[in-house]
């Protein structure tokens, strides 16, 4: 049975307080610390991009696998914050992974579904047959305008996933892709930031996708919230969610594990696939997982995974999830935020 | 700066840290060398350098060559790596006051530099402490 057989995360270590933006814009923080459940976010090392993100997550799914990455058939990386307009992220990560040269590579963009995307191509190629391991990565440094809405959420991580036929750590059970043309969220060639729809970002967009995918995969699976120990959903707010769930019948202890936005922030391609090896880090065996990405403009894939026995035998293999977003942290001023996301410049030399 | 065409040649050593290994007497070279320094001998197998190990000297430059002045005072130290290799390595996400002899690092890819706005991104190793 296919499934995933290697899956590792990456997170930054810098962090921003929501109070530290609200401070600059003379905005409201404990409203975004209610209304939107943040408190902080991670931000990237200004030598750290999809790319060196990608190798690292890539490289912690590889160790957990435990495989020779020459049989890596395929790479796919998900985002919208490819360092290149044009050359392949993949290029550069399957090359530090030791995966080439025999592999297809491919980087996918769909707002915050492209690294689901790229894991949802693997599944298949797997199941088909004509290759023995693919790569899916989920990866984002995005930004927002700064001052707007977005800024206290957009993050940085990456989830890598590697999926196979032998030594399956979790199966892949089914899969359900949800999509419609709507105009919630997009960012214009040239453009540095990206515009969003307001309030049309929720019901129309976020819901009408993620509800659609996730009561199609049941269906199709003949499922129920009760038959499942975890769920993980896309999570640009921590609000949005904890909704999404609640209406399709997960409680809080479903939920809670994989809920990683408030003190990570929106990682966009990276923030249901990272939350995703939250929950494979301490998941037991049989466990069964509903995963379900958003991507704007708009779309969701849902996965339902169950947990085999090996996962025991790797979750120890590689940094974990919570490891990384609890510990070792640095706290970020917004003038040194706003240099590192390259807010400001200085006068060239 | 790096050309496109040097940066590709180092690829193997700055993305994967691949060493050469002497066949007669088991030297390791990182970068690779043509002929071994101890024993002569011409001939190598490849062999890939541990990502652990600890700082055993560094150095802040203040002064940066002017691509990297964004980024002043940079940490460069000199690591040795668990099989005992020695390489100089930039180390990131500190300051300086967390530096010192001893201390354990991991090393990250990052990127190393940017050839201007439009030029290629150089990627490779960096240390980075291990808390
Ligand atoms: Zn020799």
């Amino acid at each position: 049975m296919e499934g995933i057989v290697g899956y590792g995360a990456y997170i930054p270590r810098n962090r921003i307080k929501v109070e530290e933006i609200a401070k600059v814009w003379g905005a409201d923080a404990p409203s975004y610390k209610k209304g939107l459940m943040l408190e902080e976010k991670s931000v990237p090392s200004p030598d750290q991009d999809v790319i060196t993100m990608s190798v690292e997550a890539g490289r912690y799914a590889v160790k957990r696998a435990g495989v020779d990455p020459k049989e890596i058939g395929a790479i796919y990386i998900g985002s919208e914050s490819h360092p290149y307009a044009v050359k392949p992220s993949g290029t550069v990560v399957a090359e530090a992974l030791g995966a080439t040269p025999d592999i297809h590579c491919a980087d996918y963009e769909f707002a915050c579904k492209a690294g689901s995307e790229g894991m949802f191509v693997c599944f298949g190629l797997v199941r088909a047959g004509l290759i023995k391991y693919g790569m899916g990565i989920g990866a984002d440094t995005s930004q927002g305008a700064p001052g707007d809405a977005l800024e206290y959420s957009a993050s940085a991580g990456a989830a890598a996933f590697l999926f196979g036929n032998d030594g399956v750590i979790a199966t892949v059970d089914a899969t359900h892709s949800y999509m419609t043309d709507t105009p919630d969220f997009w960012r214009r060639e040239y453009q540095n930031y990206p515009r969003h729809g307001g309030r049309f970002t929720g019901e129309p967009a976020y819901f009408k996708h993620t509800l659609g995918a996730a009561r199609a995969i049941l269906e199709k699976t003949g499922l129920t919230a009760k038959d499942f120990r975890w769920a993980t959903f896309h999570q640009p707010n921590g609000k949005f969610p904890l909704r999404a769930g609640k209406i399709l019948g997960f409680d809080k202890e479903q939920l809670e594990q994989g809920w990683l936005v408030p003190r990570l922030g929106n990682t966009y391609s990276g923030a249901s696939p990272i939350g995703l090896t939250a929950i494979l880090d301490v998941a037991e065996p049989g466990e069964r997982i509903l995963m379900v990405s958003y991507g704007s403009g708009a779309g969701s894939d849902a996965f339902v995974f169950t947990v085999t026995e090996r996962i025991k035998e790797v979750q120890d293999l590689a940094p974990k999830t919570r490891d990384q977003l609890d510990n070792n942290k640095r706290y970020l001023e917004y003038g040194e935020y706003a240099k590192f996301r390259g807010k400001i410049r200085k006068i060239e030399e | 700066m790096l050309t496109p065409s040097k940066y590709w040649r180092e690829s193997p050593q700055r993305y994967r840290l691949e060493a050469a290994k002497c066949t007669k007497c088991g030297k390791v070279f990182f970068p690779p060398r043509l002929v071994c320094d101890s024993c002569k001998n011409g001939e190598f197998e490849k062999t890939t350098l541990p990502d652990e190990g600890k700082i055993v000297s560094y150095s802040m430059i203040h002064v940066t060559a002017s691509n990297f002045s964004d980024e002043a005072p940079i940490a460069l130290g000199i690591i040795e790596l668990d099989n005992g290799t020695k390489i100089t390595a930039q180390v990131t996400d500190c300051t300086e006051d967390e530096l010192a002899v001893g201390v354990p690092v991991k090393l990250e890819f990052r990127k190393v530099q940017e050839a201007g706005e439009s030029g290629v991104l150089c990627y490779g190793y960096k240390a980075v402490l291990k808390r």
